[in-house]
């Protein structure tokens, strides 16, 4: 065991692990994180706050976090490197841990241009690669990126990393995971899957380089809504594959039946992914459909979730 | 080259609205070679400024002149003739250029006509592209020599983002992926275990991050 | 009051748009004395420079006439000129000159009458604009 962490020690007991996310308001209301919170406790072993999603600012993820982690959750403080350098990362890491906060997930975020402020710059001091080795040698040799010690108590993160195996070029994905893990990362959440069969390619390739042993693979889910939103995700969101038979699917019933067929994709999707080897969990995205994370959960039989 | 475009009129018109006498300052290199701000820019330019101040009822003389370069200190002086018979400077060189001159003619307003962009260069006549950031620490040679911090959006040692999708970036499909040229580019060269090299957090000092750049070489200067 | 009568200078090519303009001379077609001819080799000669300094010296209205689309003796001088005098529209409506003022017209060898037809058309064009507002601001 590496850390504290809740979630490793869920996968590390053999469990399939459970995540979902959290993402905090627009405005400063810590009513509405506990809120939104709420619908997913006992459900998950780990929360993700996300920062900045979309490069929309939004209250910090690392706020978000420590108002989850006062609700006695486990949060996973997602940080993207779009938005500052190495020293605030670390100061921020430091702070956190100091919090209580001992998972995270490292990212390098949606260009500005996506969000509410276009006109900012993109920092990206480091790539999401260089932030996995800089948590990594702050946790194992207790170095800052600089080289100097780190005085006191030192970070101990539980290291995660996002994974696309549906973005080009396809031949690069596999290599990009490794990539990822040679630098540090113990767990990977991957971009929702619809695509199985690309999922169940992209696995093999990653079982041929024997990554699944080195690292727990989390596949992420997103329940649909309705057929429009199976669109916009089709076609407006960059890295998504989803089949033309899923958005045909969803077209086909009725308007007020859509929500439950979306849900039935959703766990006949996790069923597939069950049986898939080197898949370590599910990380459920539901996005503005938080309340039904749970049923999710339950209905695939996931819950209760393990006490370790 | 660096490249440049010329500035709204509108805007160059504010800056010498209260002069009656400029001196149009053109440049030989990039800015001519992006049709920006070379001998024929200047040409269209002062036509431009005489007719809209006509329109205005507030005439101008306008003196055209082309340098070799604005960034040189030796072209420069040639001006000296001509400066006294200008209330202010009008520059279509890039940044350096106007710099150069509002050192040496401290007490002569001295405008830009034109806003820098980027160092790039020509994908064909007509159009440009930003290829380097003067990062100060050249790593064209572990890329297949296509730069991804000048390139790539996120300028991503270790790319592509998870955004790359069709060899296009995220942010538009006009904009391509600077990591899947680079991985194409490996590929064509035997290289591709290259890739699974880490490049390490990178050093921004030569990049600028250590204040404004200097180059003294000991051996040219006196 | 007397009628404006409108300068307005004629970039003609060579091949065709000049050859054209013999064509209507030789069939007498009658066309505004207004319309000053430039010929020029070809209508991708003309320069960006020539148009802007046409309307400086007291132009009020010019056309740039090339070849008929593919058939530029020069390959695509024509395309040259079309994108030249697109560009130079955007400039003139940044001076405060009425873009319409500027025009690319394509013609043959052979088009006399069209020839006569434009000269024509565009004299009335400007006729109605009034005089260029440089010509009325200097007046």
């Amino acid at each position: 065991m590496k850390t504290q962490s809740n979630l490793e020690k869920v996968l590390a007991a053999g469990h399939l692990a459970v995540t979902s996310e959290c993402g905090p308001p627009r405005g400063a209301s810590a009513e509405t994180v506990v809120e939104k919170a709420k619908y997913l406790e006992g459900v998950v072993d780990a929360v993700n706050i996300t920062d900045n999603q979309t490069a929309m600012v939004r209250m910090s993820s690392f706020a978000g976090s420590v108002l989850v982690k006062q609700q006695g959750m486990h949060p996973l403080l997602q940080m993207v490197t779009r938005d500052r350098n190495r020293l605030a990362m670390q100061a921020d890491i430091l702070g956190a841990y100091a919090l209580g906060i001992d998972t995270m997930l490292c990212l390098s975020g949606d260009h500005t241009k996506f969000g509410d402020h276009p006109m900012a710059a993109n920092v990206h001091d480091i790539d999401s690669i260089q932030l996995i080795q800089m948590v990594k040698q702050m946790r194992d040799e207790a170095k800052f990126q600089g080289g100097a010690d780190i005085k006191g108590v030192v970070p101990k993160m539980f290291i995660g990393a996002a994974a696309n195996p549906f973005a080009d070029p396809f031949e690069l994905r596999v290599m990009r995971l490794a990539k990822k893990i040679a630098a540090g990362a113990d767990f990977i959440q991957t971009q929702c899957i619809f695509n199985v069969e690309k999922f169940e390619k992209w696995m093999e390739g990653v079982r041929d380089m024997g990554l699944h042993k080195k690292c727990y693979i989390m596949a992420g889910i997103t329940p649909m809504k309705s057929v429009g939103a199976a669109r916009y995700m089709k076609n407006k969101v960059p890295g998504m594959d989803v089949p033309q038979e899923l958005v045909e699917r969803m077209g086909s019933v009725e308007k007020e039946n859509q929500p439950e067929e979306g849900i039935a994709i959703c766990l006949e999707t996790i069923e597939r992914l069950k049986k898939v080897e080197g898949v370590a969990g599910f990380h459920i995205m539901a996005i503005d459909w938080e309340e039904k994370v749970e049923e999710i959960v339950r209905r695939a039989d996931l819950y209760p979730r393990p006490q370790v | 080259m660096i490249t440049a475009e010329r500035k709204p009129l509108e805007e160059i018109l504010a800056y010498i609205k209260p002069f009656k006498r400029i001196l149009l300052l053109g440049c030989n290199e990039c800015v001519t070679v992006c049709a920006a701000g070379g001998r024929k820019e200047v040409g269209l330019l002062a036509s431009a400024l005489q007719m809209s101040r006509l329109k205005e009822g507030n005439s101008i003389d306008i003196r055209e002149h082309t340098l070799e370069r604005q960034c040189d200190p030796e072209y420069v002086e040639e001006l000296v003739p001509m400066i006294d018979s200008a209330d202010a400077v009008l520059s279509m060189a890039c940044g350096c250029g106007v710099q150069q001159l509002a050192m040496r003619f401290k007490e002569k307003p001295v405008f830009p006509a034109v806003n820098t962009k980027f160092m790039g260069g020509s994908e064909r006549h007509g159009v440009w592209t930003e290829r380097c950031q003067g990062c100060g620490d050249c790593l064209l040679g572990l890329t297949g020599g296509i730069c991804p911090i000048a390139k790539c959006a996120k300028q991503l040692m270790n790319g592509p983002c998870g955004g790359s999708a069709n060899g296009v970036c995220e942010i538009s499909d006009d904009v391509e992926c600077a990591w899947h040229l680079i991985w194409e580019r490996l590929k064509a060269l035997g290289l591709t275990d290259q890739y699974m090299e880490i490049m390490p957090a990178k050093d921004w000092r030569p990049a600028g991050g250590g204040g404004p750049r200097k180059i003294i070489r000991e051996d040219l200067a006196e | 009051m007397e009628q404006f009568e409108p300068v307005i200078v004629a970039f003609c090519c060579h091949y065709c748009a000049y050859t054209a303009a013999d064509m209507a001379g030789s069939q007498r077609l009658v066309y505004p004395s207004n319309v000053k001819i430039i010929r020029v080799p070809c209508s991708g000669k003309v320069d960006s420079l020539h148009i802007l300094k046409a309307f400086e010296k007291g132009a009020d209205g010019v056309y740039v006439a090339g070849c008929l689309d593919g058939d530029c003796h020069f390959k695509n001088g024509n395309d040259k000129a079309t994108r030249k005098v697109k560009h130079m529209m955007q400039y003139l409506e940044e001076i405060g000159i009425e873009p319409e003022r500027l025009e690319m017209v394509k013609m043959s060898a052979g088009m006399g009458q069209r020839f006569a037809q434009v000269a024509t058309e565009m004299t009335e064009k400007i006729r109605k604009l009034g005089p260029s507002p440089i010509k009325a601001a200097a007046a």
